[in-house]
């Protein structure tokens, strides 16, 4: 069957919001576990904090804070879409969250390196 | 690579009958202004006879003669060959998420049946010995009504939305949008039975607001918006009905 282009921005809006869900649903029980490391098992979280100090899971990080703020604003677009009067500047509304995102991840990575 | 032709147009359509589908290929004398219903006509009547398609007004009225061409959902009518040419090619095939029927001809039950279940229809409370109803056309309610008012069932949205493709049972953007005009209309009395229609599993709140409905509609309707007022109108109705309770 033919499928219509997808090449419109509130479509990639749409696939972005779905895959930075099922990522979040995925890192955050292993951030979690992580997390409970210095609780149960002190030294093995100095291995990994020594570890995460390695820039390629510094890249990673930047990644995944762009994944959850792009998740949260494109979130919050959504909600207001629904429950606020109409706004018709949806496109800028999605454009401003991943300009939102860039900047907070953009942040977080230079704080980090 | 081979020039394109500019006295011929490499025209592919997807054509189906009972032994099962196929593209079949034709070249078309190219002219100045073309629409993508020209073409299928030309083909029809000089190439090919048993071609099969609909139209009927030719001018973006009746809404017919929808069909995808290059991959995305469009009239026939008023698409001009010369905006949608690729080389000097263009594929042509039937609507998407409705059955086909032949070539290009879908069956658009299932399509129109959805309007049924959507319950986008008047539900009427007095009779004609009653005073007409007065009804401000300024007024924010008649706004919403009059923003869908000029939908022509063609189907264009109902082939763009990736929603329908994953999930047959799911309404759509185009019936969904008629609930919402009725629900606005302020001689429609029974809001609720709308609202019930539309807030079931095959309802408003299966749409991911992709808006390819809206990106799509050539009448420039915006069906995604509608689906948003209903979602909004089931969510305050649900919770008015938990504080009655
Ligand atoms: S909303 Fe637009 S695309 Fe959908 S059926 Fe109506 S006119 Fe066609
Ligand atoms: S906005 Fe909703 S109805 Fe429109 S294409 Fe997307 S899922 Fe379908
Ligand atoms: S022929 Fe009527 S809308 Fe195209």
């Amino acid at each position: 069957m033919m499928r219509p282009s997808k090449s419109h921005p509130l479509w990639f809006a749409f696939v972005v919001h779905r895959l930075s869900g099922i990522t979040l649903a995925l890192f955050l029980p292993a951030h979690f576990w992580i997390m409970s490391l210095a609780l149960t098992n002190a030294d093995q979280l100095d291995r990994f904090l020594t570890f995460a100090d390695n820039p390629l899971v510094k890249i990673v990080e930047f990644c995944l804070v762009f994944l959850l703020s792009i998740h949260i604003f494109g979130g919050l677009r959504l909600l207001a879409m629904e429950f606020l009067p109409w706004s018709n500047a949806q496109k800028s509304l999605a454009a401003a969250a991943v300009g939102l995102s860039l900047f907070i991840s953009g942040t977080f990575f230079l704080q980090a390196i | 690579m081979t020039k394109p032709d500019p006295l011929h147009l490499d025209v592919t359509i997807r054509r189906s009958d009972h032994d099962g589908s196929r593209d079949a290929h034709f070249q078309v004398p190219a002219r100045d202004n073309q629409t993508i219903l020209d073409v299928v006509s030309w083909i029809q009547q000089y190439a090919d006879p048993t071609l099969s398609y609909r139209f009927a007004c030719r001018v973006g009225m009746c809404g017919s003669c929808a069909m995808m061409v290059n991959g995305e959902p469009r009239w026939a009518c008023r698409t001009h060959v010369k905006k949608v040419l690729n080389g000097s090619k263009v594929h042509i095939a039937p609507l998407r998420n409705l059955p086909v029927i032949k070539d290009l001809v879908v069956d658009m039950d299932p399509f129109f049946d959805k309007w049924g279940q959507a319950e986008g229809r008047h539900h009427p409370t007095q009779t004609r010995d009653d005073p007409v109803p007065r009804i401000d056309p300024e007024g924010a309610q008649r706004a919403e009504a009059n923003a869908g008012i000029e939908c022509i069932n063609c189907s264009v949205c109902y082939a763009a939305c990736d929603t329908v493709a994953g999930n047959p049972e799911y309404l759509g953007p185009a019936a969904l949008q008629r609930a919402w005009t009725v629900f606005n209309d302020g001689k429609n009395a029974d809001r609720q039975a709308i609202l019930d229609a539309v807030s079931g599993s095959s309802g408003c709140h299966n749409c991911h607001s992709m808006g390819s409905c809206t990106h799509y509609c050539p009448n420039d309707l915006n069906p995604m918006q509608a689906i948003t007022g209903l979602k909004r109108e089931t969510v305050k109705a649900f919770i008015r009905g938990k504080s009655n309770a």
